[in-house]
């Protein structure tokens, strides 16, 4: 019935106004069939040309995913998920992979433009120097669905002994450098989504960063789910040899669906002596509409080592997307002297639920490590921090700091503070704080007399009570997540 | 300039404002004095339109706009200013920020051009100079951790960056030291002249001293019961609200 299609496209109209990176892209595609078994696994390693070593590797992952259970003790509350119903392998078709920017689908460029990232322009770039340019040059890996696309700057990462590549590659190119440490931080059978990723990951990105060296730009990394039915599975690993240092960053977005769609990431790091890893995360994956109808299921391990002594390992994020995150960042801090950080920025409106936070576990002496969780709830939204502080028997002096402050938006939606502190060391120092507050129909008023709209209102509310994590992001995406803040929060007040 | 006819308004059923009548010309300072519990704050509310008051009759006009229309953030940019009583604290939010935001969307709604960050900073500590402030206050969070005569006086900028055509200044004095009153008198009237007005409220004579009102009001129980010259505050300091309105003054 036309006028029913015509309420359903005013309706989405309406309540994906606010999701602007909701489009999808017409490409062909090869497409693994739905389900997963040996044979599908045996698919995609073989379409990735892999050795047999890591094929072993995903089969073995596969058998102990197919030993265990989903986990329920978070807080999030979905209907059983299929897994059999996904697609497990989707690329963009063309004979062979790219080996430049010439030979990418030219649909797919135009795709990373509307999403604000100017690949064809930044290899342009790649050959010159920053010069006069304040801002230092940025190197993206694009991965689409299943694949990584394009990446820039390639040559002059070489150049200081810096890798950055899709971990297919780095497979084919570095095989002893992937076969030593993946799965090294989170083995294959760490947990069920960990152990389904370890079967079934299609790409992701690879960062090696040579001893002493600074990597001299941001790394990036674009991730797109854009296929119907499909999960994506996607693998990255960054290695920081000792008194090396990078700061990486990873951008998220998906099409407006009405299905759900997984995405079940696996992140791990490795620092050595005096090494240094930034990885700051911008999450915006589709979160489903008004009434809580589509959006992705973002179900990701991620996990540091900082394995050296007085290595630093830091995790900051922004999750702003996802219809259900379920996501513990987390450092193990065996070095002595080590240094873990956790700055989070956690916003769900309208049905999203997110369950995040992080593990700091100190191994080594001296080890010292810092929690600010900032978690906003608007909507009939449900956001949870859960934490654990674990000080081990030899942490000698070990610290912790955590901060936990929620933020709730009307009158429907939940917050909850899940705070676990385990210590086995009797010099170990822990302090936790935490705070709940409502945004003042007071503050609300005081701006709007001074001429702000009730959304920037908000907007300037939500980024200063947010400010002490947005500090830590790397510059250009400061702008931008606090843009996104906004977006995010619109119609959620009055 | 503002026209207010007939101005009704109660608060949880509970009449407050019973019949307002007054008019402010363009270029005049008048004062609204009155005891506690006479509807001062209440009037000023309504005006700049907070939640929770419900007007039920009579007019308010601004340059002959009907301003109990508007939101909050519309009458800002039609050139209304409310000083609160008690200003509010945004914690994180740079009071730099703030202001170039408020004058920004300001500027929007007017058709005018947005001042970018050197421009606006030039402009503001050129304002916070003027006030003998310290820019510092440019630099905290929005009266956080500010005493109450930093509150006042960070009201006192934020008109002077703003730029309003009409400053209601509810009870500003309260709580001030005779330093931090002079500061904040002197802000009000470095911006007295043909195209400002301002709507000054007050329990107490002493502000009156500092800003010398063309006209004075006295309000009572929801009503305005005389209007007068400066004469009137001194006549008012001299034998009370009591002796001058021939009634017990209501509780606060």
């Amino acid at each position: 019935m036309p006028a029913v299609a015509e309420t359903l496209e005013t309706v989405r109209s309406v309540t994906g106004s606010t999701y602007k990176w909701g489009f999808e892209t017409d490409l062909e595609m090869d497409v693994a069939p739905k389900g997963l078994n040996e044979d599908t696994i045996r698919l995609i390693s073989d379409r990735k040309g892999e050795p047999e070593w890591l094929l072993a590797w995903r089969l073995k992952a596969f058998a102990a995913w197919k030993t265990m259970d989903e986990p329920h003790w978070a807080k999030p509350d979905y209907p059983a998920i299929d897994y059999q119903d996904i697609h497990y392998y989707a690329a963009p078709k063309r004979p062979g992979g790219p080996r430049s920017l010439e030979e990418v689908d030219p649909e797919l460029l135009r795709t990373y433009e509307k999403l604000g990232i100017p690949l064809k322009e930044q290899a342009i770039l790649a050959g010159v120097e920053p010069g006069d340019e304040d801002r230092l040059p940025m190197a993206v890996d694009a991965v689409f669905d299943s694949v990584s696309v394009a990446t820039t700057f390639q040559a002059s990462l070489a150049k200081v002994g810096v890798i950055f590549c899709p971990i297919s590659e780095a497979v084919r190119e570095h095989p002893d450098l992937v076969r030593q440490y993946l799965g090294s931080v989170v083995p294959a059978g760490d947990n069920f989504y960990a152990a389904l990723n370890s079967a079934v990951f299609t790409d992701g990105s690879f960062v090696y960063i040579p001893r002493g060296v600074k990597c001299p730009m941001e790394l990036s990394t674009y991730f797109r789910i854009n296929a119907r039915n499909t999960g994506q599975f996607e693998r990255t690993l960054i290695i920081a040899e000792e008194g090396a240092s990078v700061s990486y960053l990873e951008g998220c977005t998906a099409p407006m669906r009405d299905e759900n769609q997984l995405h079940a990431a696996v992140v791990e790091l490795v620092a050595l002596d005096d090494a240094k890893i930034k990885y700051s995360t911008v999450q915006n994956w589709y979160p489903g509409d008004a009434n809580g109808r589509g959006g992705i299921y973002n179900f990701v391990t991620k996990r540091g080592a900082c394995r050296g002594a007085r290595s630093r390992i830091s995790w900051t994020q922004v999750e702003t997307g996802s219809a259900i995150t379920w996501k513990y960042p987390s450092c193990i801090l065996i070095g002595d002297g080590s240094v873990g950080e956790f700055y989070s920025v956690a916003v769900t409106n309208n049905h999203q639920q997110a369950d995040t936070g992080t593990k700091m576990i100190h191994i080594g002496r001296n080890t010292n490590s810092t929690i600010i969780a900032k978690t906003i709830s608007a909507g009939h939204s449900d956001s949870t921090y859960r934490g654990l502080v674990r000080m081990m028997p030899k942490a000698q002096n070990a610290r912790n700091f955590t901060q936990c402050d929620s933020l709730l938006i009307g009158d429907q939606c939940g917050a909850h503070t899940v705070p676990y502190i385990e210590s086995r060391n009797p010099t170990a120092k822990i302090e936790h704080e935490a705070t709940t507050s409502k945004i003042a129909e007071d503050q609300l008023f005081y701006c709007r007399s001074r001429g702000l709209s009730q959304e920037d209102a908000v907007g300037l509310i939500v980024n200063g009570f947010c400010k002490d994590v947005l500090k830590e992001l790397p510059m250009e995406f400061a702008v931008e997540a606090q843009k996104l803040l906004a977006v995010s929060l619109e119609g959620s007040v009055g | 300039m503002l026209e207010i006819k007939g101005l009704t308004a109660v608060i949880d059923d509970k009449e407050i404002l019973k019949g307002i009548d007054l008019t402010i010309p363009e270029g005049e300072v008048h004062a609204v004095m009155g005891p506690n519990g006479a509807g001062k704050s209440t009037l000023s509310y309504v005006l700049s339109g907070r939640e929770g008051y419900e007007v039920t009759g009579g007019s308010v006009t601004f340059f002959g706009q009907d301003i109990l229309a508007m939101e909050p953030e519309e009458r800002a940019a039609a050139g209304l200013f409310l000083a609160f009583q008690y200003p509010v604290e945004l914690p994180g939010v740079g009071n730099a920020n703030f202001l170039r935001t408020a004058l920004n969307s300001i500027r929007r709604a007017r058709g005018e051009p947005e001042l970018d960050a050197l421009q606006f900073l030039k402009m503001a500590r050129a304002a916070v100079k003027a006030l003998a402030m310290s820019e510092d206050m440019l630099k905290r969070n929005v009266n956080v951790g500010f005493s109450g005569g930093e509150k006042k006086r960070n009201e006192v900028l934020q008109m002077a960056v703003l730029k309003p055509r009409l400053a209601i200044l509810d009870e500003t004095d309260s709580g001030l030291d005779i330093d931090a009153l002079r500061i904040v008198a002197d802000g009000v009237n470095a911006q007295r002249g043909p195209n400002f007005s301002a709507l000054v409220i007050t329990h107490y004579q002493r502000l009156l001293d500092y800003i010398i009102p063309d006209r004075v009001h006295i309000l009572a129980a929801g009503r305005i019961v005389r209007s007068g010259g400066p004469e009137l505050a001194r006549e008012l300091e001299a034998h009370g609200y009591a002796g001058l309105i021939g009634e017990p003054a209501e509780a606060a």
